[in-house]
C-alpha cells in the first residue's frame, strides 16, 4: 500500500531562517503517525508545507500525488481535512457558516459532527469569535471530520484545553483514525500514546528518530529526542 | 426650512453615489489589501460606455430605454473592466502592495490619456429623459428627481450586497477571507476565484457610481478625469468608515455627502467660499483619523 503522505529532503526559510532543513519521512495508510518534537523544531511548518501554505523545496507526496507548487486549495481537495494549531475559526460567521464554508459536496456529515459535539448543534447560530477556546476547537475538528477525508493533519489538537476536553478530543481523533489516516502534531505525550501508531521525532529542521509507538515507553529515549521525562 | 430639506436630501443623494463609488473599494481593500487606484478608472469607463450607449443608439429607442440601457451597460462596463484588471494586472502582484499601487496608478494615467485621446478632454453630455430634469413637488418643496434615482440605487445595492455577503456562499467565503485568506484555502476553497469576483462586483459598483454621478450630479456631463476626482472622496468615505466595512462605508457616505453639501450651501455661498464643501470632507477625515484611526466600523488593523 502507497503512504498517505511522503516527503523527501523538504526544506523550508522563512523570513531567513532554515527552519526545515532535509526532512524526510512517510505516513503509512491509516492509523496515526504523531509528528513530535520540541517547540520551535518545525513541527507546524511541516504541516503547513504539505498543505503549500509555506514556499518549500523537496519532494511531497500526497495520497498518491507529487503536489509540489500546487495551490492549497488543489492539495486539501485531495481528501485532507485539517485542524491547524490556532483553531482558525472565522470568528465574524456563525458556528453554521463555519461548517457550510468546510462542506466540500452534498455528502457532508452533520448528523455525525453534531452527534460528536452537540453543543456546537446548539449553538448554531452563534457567532464562532463568542465560542470559549474548547468550543472552538470543536468547530476546528467538526470542520475537518464534516467531509469524509482520507488524510486528516491535526495540530495541537490539545493545546490550552481542560484535560477532559482534550481526552474528549482523544476520543474522537480515535475514532476518525478508523477511517482516516491521521499526522498528529501533539505536546501532551498521554495523548500522543493514546492515539499514536507511528512516530516520527523532529529537531533541529530534521528527523531525528522514526519508529513504533511502543519507542516512546522507553523513558531515556523520550528524554533525549524530546527532552520530557517519559512517565507521562 | 424647505431649503434646508432640499439641501439635505441632496446631501443624501451625494451620500448614495460615494457609497456605491467607496463600497467596492472598501470590499476589494478588506480582502486583497489591494489599494485600487484604478477604481476611478472604472467610474470613468462606465460613464463613457454609458454615454456611448445613450448617444450611438437609435433614438427612436426614447430616452427612458436610452438612460436605463446606458445605466445597465456602465455598470456592465465597470465589472469587465474590474474583472480584466484583476485576471492581468492585479493577479500576479498579490502581497506586493506597493507594485500594486503602482500598477494601478499607471492603469488610471494611461488609460485616462487614451480617453482624452480618444474623446477629447471637454465634457460630453449624455442625454437624459426629461423627467430626470425635473422635480417632484412633494408640499412646497420642490426635489430633483435625479436625486430619488440616486437615492433608489444606493438602497437597492446596499440591501442586495449585505445579502449577498451574509447568506450566498460566496458571500461567506469573502468574509471568510478578509478575516483569514488562508484558512479558506486549507478548506480546499479557491479563494483567486472569490477575489476575482470581489473586482468584479466592486467594478460593477463603480461603473454605476460613474454614470449616476454624471446623471444626478454633473448636469449629465462626463470626462476623462471625472472618475479621479469622485475617487478621492471614495477613499475619504472608505478610510472614515473603516476598511472593508460596507455598512461603515454607507454610514460614512451619508455622513461626508451631508456635510459637504451643507457646508457648500450655507457657506460656500459666499464669495471665495466655494470649495468649502471639498475642504469639509477632508477637514472631518482629519479629526476622524485623529479620534478613531480605524474608522467608524473599521476592524482593528
Amino acid at each position: 500500500m502507497t503512504d498517505a503522505v511522503a516527503v523527501s529532503d523538504l526544506h523550508v526559510s522563512i523570513a531567513g531562517s532554515h527552519i526545515l532543513q532535509g526532512v524526510s519521512f512517510n505516513v503509512p495508510t491509516g492509523g496515526v503517525t504523531a509528528l513530535l518534537g520540541r517547540n520551535g523544531v518545525g513541527k507546524t511548518t511541516t504541516l503547513r508545507a504539505i498543505l503549500g501554505l509555506v514556499a518549500s523545496s523537496g519532494q511531497i507526496q500526497v495520497l498518491g500525488h507529487d503536489v509540489e507548487n500546487w495551490p492549497t486549495h488543489r492539495i486539501v481537495r485531495l481528501g485532507i481535512g485539517y485542524v491547524p494549531e490556532d483553531r482558525d475559526v472565522f470568528s465574524a460567521l456563525t458556528v453554521e457558516q463555519n461548517l457550510r464554508l468546510a462542506e466540500s459536496s452534498a455528502a457532508a456529515r452533520y448528523d455525525d459532527v453534531f452527534s460528536l459535539f452537540p453543543e456546537l448543534k446548539q449553538r448554531a447560530r452563534q457567532r464562532a469569535g463568542t465560542l470559549s477556546g474548547g468550543q472552538q476547537q470543536m468547530l476546528s475538528i467538526a470542520r475537518a471530520l464534516l467531509n469524509d477525508r482520507p488524510l486528516l493533519l491535526v495540530d495541537e489538537p490539545s493545546k490550552g484545553l481542560a484535560p477532559k476536553l482534550v481526552s474528549e478530543f482523544a476520543s474522537v481523533l480515535e475514532r476518525a483514525a478508523e477511517h482516516s489516516t491521521v499526522l498528529l502534531v501533539e505536546q501532551n505525550l498521554g495523548v500522543v500514546k493514546r492515539l499514536a501508531d507511528h512516530v516520527v521525532v523532529l529537531d533541529h529542521g530534521e528527523v531525528v528518530h522514526r519508529g513504533g509507538a511502543g519507542d516512546l515507553d522507553d523513558p531515556a529515549l523520550v528524554r533525549r529526542l524530546l527532552g520530557v521525562a517519559g512517565a507521562a | 426650512m424647505s431649503a434646508f430639506l432640499v439641501i439635505t436630501f441632496s446631501g443624501i443623494a451625494l451620500g448614495a453615489i460615494y457609497f456605491l463609488a467607496a463600497s467596492g473599494l472598501s470590499l476589494i481593500y478588506g480582502l486583497m489589501d489591494v489599494l485600487n487606484f484604478a477604481h476611478g478608472l472604472f467610474m470613468t469607463i462606465g460613464a463613457y460606455l454609458g454615454w456611448e450607449i445613450a448617444t450611438r443608439l437609435p433614438s427612436s429607442f426614447g430616452a427612458p430605454a436610452l438612460i436605463t440601457l446606458a445605466i445597465v451597460g456602465a455598470t456592465l462596463g465597470g465589472a469587465v473592466a474590474a474583472g480584466i484588471t484583476e485576471l492581468v494586472l492585479i493577479r500576479p502582484l498579490y502581497g506586493k502592495p506597493i507594485s500594486q499601487i503602482l500598477v494601478t496608478i499607471g492603469l488610471d494615467l494611461a488609460a485616462v490619456g487614451l480617453l482624452m485621446g480618444g474623446f477629447g478632454s471637454t465634457a460630453l453630455q449624455i442625454p437624459v429623459p426629461l423627467w430626470l430634469i425635473e422635480p417632484t413637488r412633494i408640499g412646497s418643496m420642490f426635489l430633483p428627481n435625479a436625486n430619488f434615482l440616486a437615492l433608489g440605487a444606493g438602497v437597492v445595492v446596499l440591501v442586495v450586497l449585505e445579502w449577498f455577503l451574509a447568506r450566498t456562499r460566496y458571500g461567506i467565503i469573502i468574509r471568510a477571507g478578509v478575516e483569514n485568506r488562508e484558512m479558506v484555502r486549507a478548506l480546499g476553497i479557491d479563494v483567486g476565484r472569490a477575489f476575482t469576483l470581489v473586482f468584479v462586483i466592486g467594478g460593477a459598483m463603480a461603473g454605476l457610481a460613474g454614470i449616476l454621478y454624471a446623471v444626478v450630479f454633473s448636469g449629465d456631463l462626463i470626462s476623462p478625469t471625472q472618475g479621479d476626482s469622485l475617487l478621492i472622496f471614495a477613499f475619504i468615505v472608505v478610510v472614515i468608515g473603516g476598511l472593508g466595512s460596507i455598512r461603515g462605508s454607507a454610514v460614512a457616505a451619508l455622513v461626508v455627502g451631508l456635510l459637504q453639501d451643507y457646508t457648500s450651501f450655507y457657506i460656500g455661498g459666499h464669495s471665495g467660499w466655494a470649495q468649502i464643501g471639498n475642504l469639509s470632507t477632508v477637514l472631518l477625515l482629519a479629526v476622524v483619523l485623529e479620534w478613531r484611526p480605524r474608522g467608524l466600523f473599521g476592524r482593528v488593523v
